[in-house]
């Protein structure tokens, strides 16, 4: 291959560095109507009043919008196929605000200062209700988070707003309690993942304008293009075919622009004043009113024989929502579906469990996407199953994990949100991932643990993980190509690059087909009245599905090209030669150059252009097995990261350097999320990690040694070879690190983050029961 | 309301505006110098790093009235230097780009590291870039690809 599984740069990486215009607000209209919006201070209240006429009255202020402005028409913000799997619970603006940063009106005005003096010129009363913080007693609760009567189901989810529950859950394979009473040996224990924010660095932002055909047309930091489009149409009734999105250069997203944000007020004030309005939410905002990862509880009981067989898994979890339902069954759902398949030799599984409304911050998509929690529980279980057998953790995973070829019952029943597939794992490399990171890190020598002396101890600890590449059935990704005149191509793609690099390796795979330089596809994509449908940057789908749809166009327009050249030497197809630059038969050529060209100006005159659709029949999962070795001090519980190795198995790299910066981006979050990072609130419910001096992402210090490698590996039915490598990444730092500093100190920490907090005192409560 | 007068990228400005004005606003919304990014407005995350008299600064924070008599450059300016260029070259190479938002920041941040120390150990472009955030890439190909500038660009810092 000539240009895929090559280590190309970026193509837009050098117009970013000079500081071109490139992203959403770079391309706002200059005097757009600045958009602020009122934020309850109330965790949970009604609003009894509400009077915008000295606000209206301020000199600047174009519009102030308030529920009364909206029909109720409920919707979910989630950014999610349709029908979504997700609860339609929002309104645009309400009467009621469900958490502190909901919004309760807004303001469109001159300036922002103008706007922000509007916002406190809004004369609002609340009655302030009784709000449900305890995501562990929201079930069933006396008080309800939601209780419109106009909310519902898309289908059936579990969803039942009189319990708070958003969605809920039950599967079940095999006798669970049967086999954990023919076990020799359960383990039983509780995990609490914590509520992480994405932290993209740019923030949420929107502008939006009227074109000179009195169509919307909207620039927008979103991961989902098409969905936006769809859910403005549906929430304001507005006609679909009126409005166009485009998507420009996105800076960062990890699912946190999966879901629609400001574009329905921004939509609304440029649709009610016809002139540019723009919003752009604050870093406040963005940690108070945009969404975080699910907190969950697992309570999780593994069985195994004696000699290390695991035979049943049995998981009960509870998810925290906050206060709108978005991607509460899937994330949920993820947490076993991309998980527990790991292990796929246990006689019997057992996951159930309530996915409840409080009244917090939304919870939302985020990188890892349920996996990431249910990895961290499951595999820090596995772990402590291995302590209590004294097998190895090493050997245990080698004994009991999923290999080339075999399949799980799990797939097939669990789906996102609907029943799964069937799979057989066509390529699978687990067990090199696992033997190359065990060498690296040095295993034999250092697990569990080596002394250093100054009261510092050296532990090694793993984990291993799996993904999907995509939802079969349901996301459908398409490519055009067209050829210009010269033999250069433009490949239109809906596919949403959000920094991850999607348009260059997207162009590669088309380069590839076609037989040409990355330098002759010029890539456009998301931009929804101009490229083709994808669902959007989600789900890890992007390249393996899009990458099949590029795939698919590549050798199409390959074939019409031939086509064309029999057609001007008049022989057969199958007499054309064809190496991507000069078309060949006997004694005659053509360069592309001059076919296009003559095909363009001279005779049997036409534009050659292909469209190719792809969905997924199955997600093929890419694996990985992370080890890390870390020095701890007994004395404070501080824990150094001193090398993290993934092994990866995500098929063919397209390109072995994004791919590479995909892991490592996905190992330091996932570094973030296990140590450090978490979403807090005080017992009121107001956020207190709500700015970056408060909310702790790894900064170049606390990061050392990443060691990434890739397992050779090929996907047969991905795009030359390739599964996803997006989300892998993130999953396995916690439980690795969880283990590690068992390993090390023989304290587990089963709630993240694993802080040196939490681990002097364990260190000091296990001293103390030793004594 | 207030004239100032600066330098700006190489060329004298003059700007009547409040002085408590965010330097920030004025370099994207009356310059249009949009290279310059708001990631949070705290002067935490660096990413509208500019030097003023070639100091590293957040310009989030800094309001338009001390800048007067003084110098500064934005990525715009800095772009078109051959410092810029071999930064530039040094990012792609390792893949130290990926969403791009912070880079303006950080290529600024490399300029000024490097103008103080050519030839910097990890150690120390770590301390030197620890002001600016990326969500993205993990850091390393970041450190990597500011060692490998100072390496090809020996003589020019």
């Amino acid at each position: 291959m000539k240009v895929v599984n090559q280590a190309l740069p970026s193509i837009d990486g050098k117009g970013l560095m000079m500081g071109k215009k490139a992203y959403t607000d770079d391309l706002a209209e200059p005097n757009s109507l600045i958009v602020k919006v009122l934020r309850s201070p109330h965790p949970y209240a009604k609003i009894v009043k509400i009077d915008t006429s000295k606000a209206e009255a301020l000199e600047g202020v174009e519009l102030v919008l308030t529920y009364k402005d909206f029909e109720r028409r409920p919707f979910t913000r989630a950014g999610q196929g349709y029908p979504e799997p997700s609860p339609h619970d929002k309104f645009v603006l309400d009467n009621y605000v469900r958490y502190i940063g909901d919004e309760a009106a807004a303001v469109a005005a001159l300036t922002e200062k103008i706007a922000i003096k509007a916002l406190k010129l809004i004369d609002i009363e609340y009655e302030v209700l009784e709000p449900v913080l305890d995501f562990e007693t929201a079930f069933e609760n006396e008080v309800l988070v939601h209780m419109e009567p106009e909310i519902h189901e898309m289908f059936p989810i579990g969803f039942n707003p009189k319990k708070n529950l958003a969605a809920s859950y039950h599967m079940h394979v095999g006798d669970v309690s049967k086999s954990l009473e023919e076990s020799e040996v359960v383990i039983e224990q509780s995990f609490y993942t914590q509520a992480q924010a994405h932290v993209m660095l740019e923030p949420h932002n929107v502008n939006a304008r009227m074109d000179y055909q009195g169509r919307l047309m909207i620039y927008s930091s979103t991961q989902t293009p098409i969905h936006i489009r769809r859910i403005i149409s549906q929430a304001l009734d507005y006609p679909l075919s009126k409005i166009r999105i485009i998507k420009p250069r996105v800076g960062g997203g990890f699912g946190g622009k999966q879901a629609i944000h400001g574009e329905l007020l921004v939509s609304t004030v440029t649709i009610k004043t016809g002139k540019p309005s723009k919003m752009i939410y604050t870093r406040k905002e963005v940690f108070e009113s945009s969404y975080s990862r699910h907190p969950m509880r697992f309570d999780i009981k593994l069985g195994a024989t004696k000699d290390g067989v695991l035979k049943a898994i049995d998981c009960f979890v509870i998810s925290d929502t906050g206060a709108y339902g978005e991607h509460a069954l899937t994330v949920f759902m993820v947490a076993a579906a991309k998980v527990f398949p790991l292990y796929n030799k246990v006689d019997s599984v057992r996951f159930h469990g309530n996915v409840v409304y409080t009244n917090h911050t939304p919870a939302g998509a985020y990188r890892g996407y349920g996996a990431v929690q249910g990895n961290f529980a499951l595999e820090s279980s596995i772990d402590m199953l291995c302590h209590k057998l004294n097998i190895d953790p090493v050997k245990f995973r080698q004994k009991n994990m999923i290999r080339e070829t075999e399949t799980s019952p799990i797939f097939k029943i669990m789906g996102e949100g609907t029943e799964g597939i069937e799979m057989f794992m066509e390529s699978c490399k687990l067990e090199y991932c696992v033997k190359r990171g065990a060498e690296l890190v040095k295993w034999k020598e250092l697990f569990p643990r080596k002394e250093l002396g100054n009261s510092k101890v050296k532990g090694v600890g793993m984990a291993i993980a799996m993904q999907g590449s995509g939802i079969p059935y349901i996301d459908m990704a398409a490519a055009t190509i067209k050829l210009n005149d010269d033999g250069f191509y433009n490949l239109l793609i809906g596919a949403t690059d959000i920094g991850q690099g999607s348009d260059t390796i997207l162009a590669q795979i088309a380069a590839e087909a076609l037989g040409t330089t990355l330098d002759k596809v010029i890539v456009y994509s998301s931009d929804t009245d101009l490229t083709p449908y994808d669902t959007g940057a989600y789900a890890s789908s992007t390249t393996y599905v899009s990458g099949n749809a590029v795939l698919k166009a590549g050798k199409e327009m390959r074939q019409l090209i031939i086509d064309e050249a029999a057609k001007v030497f008049d022989v057969k197809v199958e007499d054309i030669e064809y190496d991507g630059v000069v078309l060949k038969t006997k004694d005659k050529e053509i360069t592309l150059k001059d076919l296009s060209n003559r095909l363009f100006y001279n005779e049997d005159q036409k534009q050659l252009q292909v469209t190719s659709s792809y969905y997924g029949t199955k997600s093929p999962p890419p694996f990985m097995a992370g080890f890390v070795e870390i020095d701890v001090d007994k004395e404070t519980g501080e824990v150094d990261i001193i090398d993290y190795i993934s092994i990866v198995d995500c098929g063919t790299t397209i390109n072995p350097m994004l791919a590479r910066g995909q892991v490592e981006g996905g190992i330091v979050q996932g570094i973030g999320m296990a140590m450090y990072e978490e979403v807090l609130y005080t017992k009121k419910g107001k956020l207190v990690t709500n700015d970056l001096m408060n909310y702790r992402i790894p900064t170049r210090r606390e990061i050392h040694k990443l060691t990434t490698e890739f397992a050779d590996s090929y996907e047969k039915s991905g795009p030359y070879g390739a599964k996803s490598v997006g989300e892998i990444g993130i999953d396995t730092p916690p439980a690795a690190l969880a283990n590690a500093v068992y390993n090390a100190v023989g304290v587990r920490i089963t709630t993240l983050p694993i802080t040196a907090e939490k681990i002097l005192m364990a260190i000091k409560e296990k001293e103390k029961g030793e004594n | 309301m207030a004239k100032i007068k600066f330098t700006l990228n190489n060329k004298q400005v003059e700007i009547e505006k409040s002085p408590t004005a965010r330097l920030l606003d004025i370099l994207r919304e009356d310059f249009d110098f949009t290279g310059v990014k708001e990631g949070c407005g705290e002067g935490e995350c660096g990413a509208c790093a500019v030097l003023i008299n070639d100091q590293i600064v957040n310009s989030c924070i800094v309001p338009l009235g001390t800048v007067e008599g003084k110098n500064i450059v934005t990525i715009e300016g800095f772009s078109k230097t051959k410092r810029h260029e071999v930064l530039r070259n040094a990012f792609e190479e390792e893949g130290a780009v990926q969403c791009g938002f912070c880079t303006p920041g950080m290529l600024i941040a490399s300029e000024s590291l490097l103008n103080k120390n050519p030839h910097p150990t990890d150690e120390e472009i770590k301390i030197g870039l620890s002001g600016n955030l990326c969500r993205c890439t993990g850091y390393n190909m970041i450190i990597k690809a500011v060692k490998s500038a100072s390496k090809k660009g020996d003589g020019l810092w």
